[in-house]
C-alpha cells in the first residue's frame, strides 16, 4: 500500500524488558530488520531487584506501521510490557543535553545570558568555555542548541527522550 | 568416575545435565553433527540409550530433518551442532523454521567462555547471527542457568506461535559440574505468556458478523495445523456446520480434508481459480491461522475489496500487517474455533440459505472451468500427470509428503489431496530448495512404517543430496520422486513470462545419472521416461522396502498454472499458456519477487 507522508505520526513508546544479555540488540535489530525508524532511543535498568530495564523509543510511521511496531515489540520473548505514551493518554517527556560553548568576550557573556533564560546550569567552565546542562522537551533543547551555534558551540551530548505517563498509574 | 561420592546428590557435568533435561522434555531423537566444541555432549550421548542421535551429513540437513520430525508429530525437533561453521550452516534451517512457525530447539557448541570474543578457532557470534532468525536465543555462561534455560527454550519453542530457539553452549559450561538440576515443572518463564483465548465479546462479534454473510469463505492456514489435530477437526466441523466454502494456504493443506466437497483447493499465486475468485468476491472472510502472505493476496489494493474480514491469529503482529481487517481475534486457532462453534450454536444462528445457495452456484460455475486440467498425450510424461498418478497410487496409504521448492512443489500442492493434518511438509515462507529430503528423513524417523515421499525437482534435490548417506545409514525407506525437466522450472517459467524468454542460468547441464547416484548411496534407483510405464514403476517404488530415488523424466517446457502474476489481482489470474499474451505484467509487478 502506498504510504502517504501526511499520515506519518511521531510516537513515544515505552518498553519494559527483562534486563538480559542481548535484549537491546533484539529491539534495535527488530527496528533495522523491518525498516522502522528510530528517532531516539534510551535504555537503562529501572528495577535492579526484578532486573527490569526500560527502553524509551521515539519512532515514526503511519498508524498501521506504528501498531505493527508495538505488536512486534510485544512478541519479543523478554518484553514484559509495551505502552504507547503518545496514544494511551497524556505523558511527560524530558531530555537532557550537555552543551559545550567555547569563546571569549561578548559571545561568552551572551551564551551565559541565554543559558539563564533557558534555565540551563553551568556544570563546567574555564576562561575559554562553558558547559551547560539543560533538561526539557526536545524542541526546547533544539532551540537552545540553535542559539548557541553562533556563540561558539563545539560539542553536544544528548540523552534522547525519556517519558512517563501522567496520573497515578504505572506502566 | 573415581572420586564421585555416590551417597551424595549426584553431581553432573553440563553435558550430562543437558541430556537429563532433554530426556525430561521427552526428547527421543536428536539430529546433529559433532565437532570440537560439542565433544562433551557427544561423550554424554555415547553413554546413554534413551536419546538416539541421527548423524546428518551437513548441519543444514539436521535442521530440516528436525523440522520434518516436528511438523509430522507436533513435537519439538531437536538439533545439535558444533560452534562456528556448525552454527552458521544451521542458519538457513533456523530461518526456515521461523518463517513457517516450526518448533525447533537447536543446541550449538561455543568456544569456552574465556575465549569468547577472541576470534578463537571455530568461533562465531552465534547468538548475534541467529537473533533475527530465531524466536529466541540463549548463551549459557554459567552451568547454574543450564537446566532452567533448556526447559525455557522448549516452552518458548512450542508455545504461542511456535518457532526455533537456539541455545549456545560454551565448552567449559559443558564440562563444569553442578548438582543444581531443576526439573521442567519447576521452571516458569518470567514474561512469555502468549494469549490463546480470545475475549468472549470478540467471539460474539465474530459469529454475529459471520451470520450476516451472504458470500462467506473460510481461509485457513498453518496456524490450524500448529494448534494440533483437534483444531483441524474443529475447523472441519465449523465449515460443515455453516455449509460454507473453505480454502487452505500452502501451509494449511491438510487442515481441512482435501477431498471434501466444500474444499476449494489451495489459494494464492498458484491456487485454484475457484479459491481465488471466492476470495475476491466474498463478503465475509474468515481467516483462521493464516497471515495474508504476499503469495496469497496478490495486489494488495485489489485484495478482496468488498469483504468484511475476521482474522484469527495467535500472533498479534500478523494482524493488520499486510491487510487491514475488520475484526482481529488474537488466540489459538483451535481454542477460537471451539469458542466460535459454541457461540454459534448457543445463539442458534443460521446463514441466509438462499444467498448461500446462490454463492455455491457461482462457485460451481468457477469450478467448472476445471483450472487444473491438463492433457496427457503420447509417451512424454507431463509433470502434472506424474504427480497426479503418484497421488492416485499412494492415497490409500496416507503418505507423508515433503517437497523441495519450485514448480514440482506447486504441482504437488495442487494435485495431492491431504485428508489429515501433519502429512504435508513444505518450505512455504522461506522457500528453501533442499528442504525436502532431509525433512523426509526426519518424518521417516518419526513414522518408521509410513510411506514418506519427497517430491523433488532435479535442481533442488542436489542442494542437500549428501543426506542420501544419512538415509542409507539408518535404513530409512524414504522415497525421492524427482520431477526431472532439466530446468530450474520456476526460474525458467518467470524468465519466460517476465524476461523475454532469456533463460539465464536456469538450465542444469551435467546432471548426474540419478539411478547410479542412488546405487552409489545404497539406495534403489528407478528411471521412468514413458507415460505407459509410470504406474508400474510408481508401484515398484512404493513396494521397495528401501530408500528409492525415482527419476521421472518429464516434459521440459511445462509451466505451472493457474498463476497470478506478481503484482496482479486475484481476478487477473492466468489459466494457461494461451492466457498470457493479453495481460502484460505491470512494472510494479516486475519488481516484486
Amino acid at each position: 500500500m502506498a504510504k502517504k507522508t501526511e499520515d506519518i505520526e511521531v510516537r513515544t513508546i515505552a518498553v519494559l524488558v527483562d534486563n538480559e544479555p542481548g535484549v537491546l540488540a533484539r529491539v534495535i535489530g527488530l527496528f533495522s530488520g523491518r525498516g522502522y525508524n528510530i528517532e531516539s532511543l534510551t535504555v537503562t535498568e529501572v528495577d535492579p531487584r526484578e532486573k527490569f530495564s526500560r527502553i524509551t523509543i521515539v519512532t515514526s510511521g503511519t498508524p498501521q506501521i506504528l501498531e505493527q511496531i508495538k505488536a512486534q515489540l510485544d512478541r519479543l520473548v523478554p518484553v514484559q510490557r509495551v505502552s504507547d505514551l503518545s496514544l494511551d493518554g497524556p505523558s511527560v517527556e524530558r531530555e537532557l543535553a550537555l552543551v559545550k560553548v567555547a569563546g571569549a568576550g561578548e559571545k561568552r557573556v551572551e551564551s551565559l545570558r541565554i543559558a539563564d533564560i533557558f534555565r540551563a546550569r553551568v556544570v563546567d567552565s574555564s576562561h575559554d568555555h562553558f558547559t551547560f546542562e539543560m533538561t526539557g522537551k526536545s524542541d526546547k533543547l533544539d532551540v537552545f542548541i540553535d542559539l548557541m551555534q553562533p556563540l561558539g558551540l563545539v560539542d553536544v551530548s544528548r540523552t534522547g527522550v525519556v517519558a512517563i505517563s501522567r496520573g497515578p498509574a504505572g506502566l | 568416575m573415581a572420586g564421585r561420592k555416590w551417597d551424595e546428590v549426584p553431581t553432573l557435568t553440563g553435558s550430562e545435565m543437558l541430556i537429563k533435561a532433554l530426556r525430561d522434555q521427552g526428547v527421543d531423537v536428536i539430529f546433529g553433527y559433532p565437532g570440537g566444541a560439542v565433544l562433551p555432549i557427544y561423550d554424554a550421548l555415547f553413554q546413554q540409550n534413551d536419546i538416539q542421535h541421527i548423524l546428518v551429513r551437513q548441519e543444514g540437513g539436521a535442521v530440516h530433518a528436525a523440522e520434518g520430525y516436528a511438523r509430522s508429530t507436533g513435537k519439538v525437533g531437536v538439533v545439535l551442532v558444533t560452534s562456528g561453521p556448525g552454527a552458521t550452516n544451521a542458519v538457513t534451517g533456523l530461518t526456515d523454521a521461523l518463517m513457517d512457525s516450526v518448533p525447533v530447539v537447536c543446541l550449538t557448541g561455543q568456544v569456552p567462555t574465556h575465549l569468547i570474543g577472541n576470534d578463537a578457532f571455530q568461533e562465531a557470534d552465534t547468538t548475534g547471527i541467529t537473533r533475527p532468525c530465531t524466536k529466541h536465543n540463549y548463551l549459557i555462561k554459567d552451568i547454574a542457568d543450564l537446566p532452567r534455560i533448556v526447559h525455557e527454550a522448549f516452552y518458548v519453542a512450542r508455545s504461542g506461535r511456535p518457532g526455533p530457539v537456539v541455545i549456545d553452549l560454551p565448552k567449559d559450561v559443558l564440562q563444569n559440574k553442578s548438582d543444581a538440576y531443576i526439573p521442567p515443572q519447576d521452571v516458569r518463564h518470567r514474561s512469555y505468556r502468549p494469549q490463546t483465548r480470545a475475549p468472549e465479546a470478540t467471539i460474539a462479534e465474530a459469529v454475529e458478523m459471520i451470520a450476516q454473510a451472504k458470500r462467506p469463505v473460510v481461509y485457513a492456514g498453518g496456524g490450524v495445523i500448529n494448534s494440533g489435530p483437534k483444531a483441524s477437526e474443529l475447523l472441519t466441523r465449523f465449515v460443515h456446520l455453516l455449509g460454507v466454502p473453505c480454502t487452505n494456504t500452502l501451509m494449511g493443506l491438510g487442515a481441512f480434508p482435501g477431498s471434501d466437497p466444500q474444499f476449494l483447493g489451495m489459494l494464492g499465486m498458484h491456487g485454484t481459480y475457484e479459491a481465488n475468485l471466492a476470495m475476491y468476491n466474498c463478503d465475509v472472510m474468515i481467516n483462521i491461522g493464516a497471515r495474508f502472505d504476499d503469495r496469497v493476496t496478490g495486489r494488495l489494493d485489489e485484495f478482496s475489496p468488498r469483504s468484511k474480514k475476521i482474522h484469527v491469529d495467535i500472533d498479534a503482529s500478523s494482524i493488520n500487517k499486510n491487510v487491514v481487517v475488520d475484526l482481529p481475534v488474537v488466540g489459538d486457532a483451535g481454542t477460537v474455533l471451539e469458542d466460535l462453534l459454541t457461540a454459534w450454536k448457543a445463539r442458534k444462528l443460521e446463514l441466509d440459505q438462499k444467498a448461500l445457495k446462490a454463492w455455491w452456484a457461482q462457485i460451481d460455475e468457477w469450478r467448472a472451468r476445471d483450472c487444473l486440467k491438463f492433457e496427457q498425450k503420447g509417451q512424454v510424461i507431463k509433470p502434472q500427470y506424474a504427480i497426479k498418478r503418484l497421488y492416485e497410487l499412494t492415497k490409500d496409504r496416507a503418505p507423508y509428503i515433503t517437497t523441495e521448492v519450485g514448480q514440482h512443489q506447486m504441482w504437488a500442492a495442487q494435485y495431492f489431496k491431504f485428508e489429515e493434518p501433519n502429512h504435508w511438509m513444505t518450505s512455504g515462507g522461506l522457500g528453501t530448495m533442499g528442504y525436502g529430503m532431509p525433512a523426509a528423513l526426519g518424518v521417516q524417523r518419526a513414522h518408521p512404517d509410513a510411506l514418506v515421499i519427497d517430491i523433488a525437482g532435479e535442481a533442488s534435490i542436489l542442494m542437500n543430496i549428501q543426506e542420501l548417506s544419512c538415509i542409507a545409514q539408518y535404513n530409512l525407506p524414504v522415497k525421492v520422486f524427482i520431477v526431472n525437466n532439466q530446468w530450474m522450472g520456476m526460474v525458467r517459467q518467470w524468465q519466460e513470462l517476465l524476461h523475454g524468454g532469456r533463460y539465464s542460468e536456469s538450465y542444469t547441464a551435467s546432471l548426474p545419472d540419478f539411478v547410479k547416484l542412488a546405487e552409489s548411496f545404497h539406495a534403489v534407483g528407478i528411471r521412468c521416461e514413458k507415460a505407459e510405464e509410470l504406474d508400474d514403476k510408481i508401484i515398484e517404488m512404493i513396494e521397495t522396502p528401501k530408500p528409492v530415488i525415482f527419476d521421472c523424466l518429464v516434459a521440459k517446457d511445462e509451466n505451472c498454472f493457474p498463476m497470478i502474476p506478481s503484482g496482479a489481482a486475484h481476478y487477473e489470474m492466468l489459466l494457461g499458456p494461451e492466457d498470457k499474451a493479453g495481460k502484460p505484467i505491470s512494472e510494479e509487478g516486475m519488481v516484486l519477487v
